[in-house]
């Protein structure tokens, strides 16, 4: 028998039953798509991770208080509350020669109103570096001037949507705005960005760093971003700033140092992972729909019973009605694949279209993955359908006995 | 070409073994016309399956056309089949999915043969039972008369030399039956191998030769009407 003739047999199968057919391929459809698109997920989160760390430039340097836990040693003498990183512990180390730019934060949330308006956002205290640090441009106006690194003063700059929503369409350079308890004048309006790191650019605002300190009441600098020198060694420049860290603070290493790569790697691993495992779960659907196609088949091999004696009264071998069944249930599922595939590509498209900010993509192991899960899972279950069709007593089966 | 030779069948049928075929054995010559007829149980449909090679004797030979098949593989029992054997059923057994056509090129599409040969040879049989203009019809459009000669031309479309014929009379009316009986005995003149079992007397008569059977044993054969039966010695 021709493999066109068995696609045209099988064919007109699932035409006379047309509900059971849509049904398994439904069941497939669903199991295929939701491998891909899951998978899709999973690779778009690590996508999206690997672009935001990438967009902060591969020479950055994280500087946080407080020593990282998991790497034991003996513990503080003094108290457990660790030291404060201060702006002065900044200033220090932006005196290292490998070091390019030095931008300490302070982080909080502060309301800043014009008139009646009224908006809770995220102020960063910093100084002109984190500019070029974090690669941030103003659309309008100016950066913090150069005094902002020594003094308190009372300027800000605007992300563009926080912008929009206290000045409209006017304009915002030179007006006045509260942040808390503070009257600041607007010195300029940052370009519109996306999110960052899970940190809106848009909805934010940034002050000089000792007006934040004042703000807060704090001199503890919540991080310090540190750009690299083009050519600087990166373990050497962390050893120079546990080195300054250590004579500043009284021999404690109270800081984390995270440098971008091994964020960037530990996450990568981490989500790859999480694909996987999301992966087989969504595998499972595919054998729940290989066992449906098992069931219907027994079914179908019961009711086709006069029809099978016939076939093999007509000259067929047991091994091709084996072959009929098998064929039967891998043409099933590859029409079914195929339908999810294209669901789920439709449905990437879709995403991306509408939400660009998140790059929803499937991994390319994703498709053949998932087909071949869905063609091993209908082969195996058919197994066993296709054999009993193959091994009926064709003079029973005639008599619809058996 | 058929040569039976001590053929036993038995079935187990509960507790009780149940001889359907007994030390049957038979010689039937390119061309013969045979009826076969005995009353119900007596194993006809047995040994009908079992010239067809659709069931195997537990002990004896079967030599058809000089090949020994019972000890032949299922593989080449069925290739056998589909090459020399056409089977007429007493229900027609046509699939219903399928049109007139394609229920008669089944048997070539089992064996491989391209389509478009199919289609030529299938209208040439179906002209030849005289339903061509029926081509594209499925089975439920037609009558019963009209499915049986379907029947017909599925079972003689890979040109056979045996035609095999399980009471294809029984769900008809006279009329129709008389007409498959026609085009029945028109193939067995231009050289088939014609064997019908049946219950109608009045067609069991028209076949040059009669068997009775009884009880899983041949009790007579019009062609050894004078030889001593086997039953004798049992
Ligand atoms: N597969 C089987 N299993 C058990 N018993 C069977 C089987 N096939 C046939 N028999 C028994 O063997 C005997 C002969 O059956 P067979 O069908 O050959 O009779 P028959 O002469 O064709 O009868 P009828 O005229 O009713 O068709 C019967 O008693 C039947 O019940
Ligand atoms: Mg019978």
């Amino acid at each position: 028998m021709h493999l066109p003739d068995q696609i045209r047999f099988n064919w007109q199968i699932f035409i006379r039953h047309r509900v059971r057919t849509g049904l398994l391929l439904l069941a497939v459809g669903l199991g295929v798509a939701s491998v891909i698109l899951l998978t899709s997920l999973g690779e778009g989160a690590r996508r999206y991770v690997d672009r935001e760390f990438s967009a902060l430039g591969n020479q950055l340097l994280i500087v946080l208080p407080g020593r990282k836990e998991t790497t034991g040693g003996s513990p503080p003498i003094y108290g457990t509350a660790p030291r404060d990183l201060t702006l002065e512990d900044a200033q220090a180390l932006s005196r290292i020669p490998s070091i390019k730019a030095v931008a300490p934060i302070i982080a909080g949330t502060v309301s800043v109103s014009v008139g009646s308006l009224s908006r809770e956002v995220i102020v960063l205290g910093s100084t002109p570096e984190i500019f070029q640090v974090r690669q941030l441009e103003v659309a309008q106006g100016k950066i913090l001037p150069d005094r902002t690194r020594t003094d308190a003063m009372a300027v800000c700059v605007l992300g563009s949507k926080l912008k929009q929503e206290l000045f409209g369409h006017g304009r915002a350079i030179g007006e006045w705005v509260r942040a808390g308890d503070r009257r600041m004048r607007v010195i300029g309006v940052l370009v519109e960005r996306g999110e960052s790191l899970g940190l809106d650019l848009r909805d934010m605002i940034i002050v000089p760093v000792r007006t934040a300190e004042q703000m807060f009441n704090t001199p503890g600098l919540f991080r310090v971003l540190i750009e690299l020198a083009g050519n600087a060694d990166f373990s050497r420049t962390e050893a120079k700033i546990m080195e300054i860290i250590r004579e500043r603070h009284e021999g404690d290493e109270d800081v984390t140092i995270i440098s971008q790569d091994s964020m960037l790697a530990a996450f990568d691993n981490i989500l790859t992972t999480l694909t996987l495992a999301i992966a087989a779960i969504a595998a499972i659907s595919l054998v729940v729909a290989g066992i449906l196609i098992m069931n219907l088949s027994l079914i179908s091999v019961s009711q086709r019973k006069r029809e099978i004696g016939l076939l093999k009264a007509l000259g067929a071998s047991s091994s091709q009605v084996r072959q009929l069944f098998l064929g039967e249930s891998l043409m099933l599922v590859s029409m079914g694949s195929l339908a999810g595939v294209i669901f789920s590509w439709a449905v990437v498209m879709v995403v991306a279209r509408l939400w660009p900010v998140f790059p929803l993509a499937a991994p390319w192991w994703s498709i053949p993955a998932a087909v071949g899960t869905a063609l091993i899972s209908g082969l195996v279950f058919s197994l066993l359908p296709a054999r009993r069709a193959a091994a009926l007593d064709p003079v029973l089966a005639l008599r619809g006995e058996a | 070409m058929i040569e039976l030779c001590d053929v036993n069948k038995t079935y187990q049928v509960g507790e009780s073994p149940l001889r359907a075929l007994r030390d049957v054995s038979l010689s039937v010559q390119k061309g013969e016309y045979l009826s076969v007829m005995g009353p119900s149980g007596s194993g006809k449909s047995t040994l009908l399956n079992m010239l067809g090679l659709l069931d195997r004797p537990d002990s004896g030979s079967y030599l058809l056309n000089g090949e020994k098949t019972e000890t032949l593989p299922e593989e080449q029992r069925a290739k056998l089949r589909g090459e020399h054997i056409g089977f007429i059923f007493q229900s027609f057994h046509l699939i219903n999915r399928l049109t007139t056509l394609e229920n008669i090129e089944l048997p070539m599409m089992l064996a491989g043969v391209a389509l478009k040969a199919r289609r030529k040879v299938a209208m040439a049989v179906l002209s030849q039972v005289g339903l061509a203009d029926w081509a594209q019809h499925r089975p439920n459009q037609l009558s019963g008369g009209q499915l049986q000669r379907v029947a017909i031309a599925r079972a003689i479309v890979m040109k056979p030399r045996i035609l095999l014929a399980d009471e294809p009379t029984g769900n008809l009316d006279q009329a129709s039956g008389q007409e498959v009986i026609e085009v029945l005995e028109n193939l067995n003149r231009e050289g088939i191998t014609l064997m019908i079992v049946t219950h109608d007397h009045n067609l069991g008569r028209r076949a040059k030769r009669q068997i009775r059977m009884v009880d899983g044993m041949i009790e007579t054969d019009s062609s050894t009407e004078h030889a001593p039966a086997r039953s004798d010695t049992l």
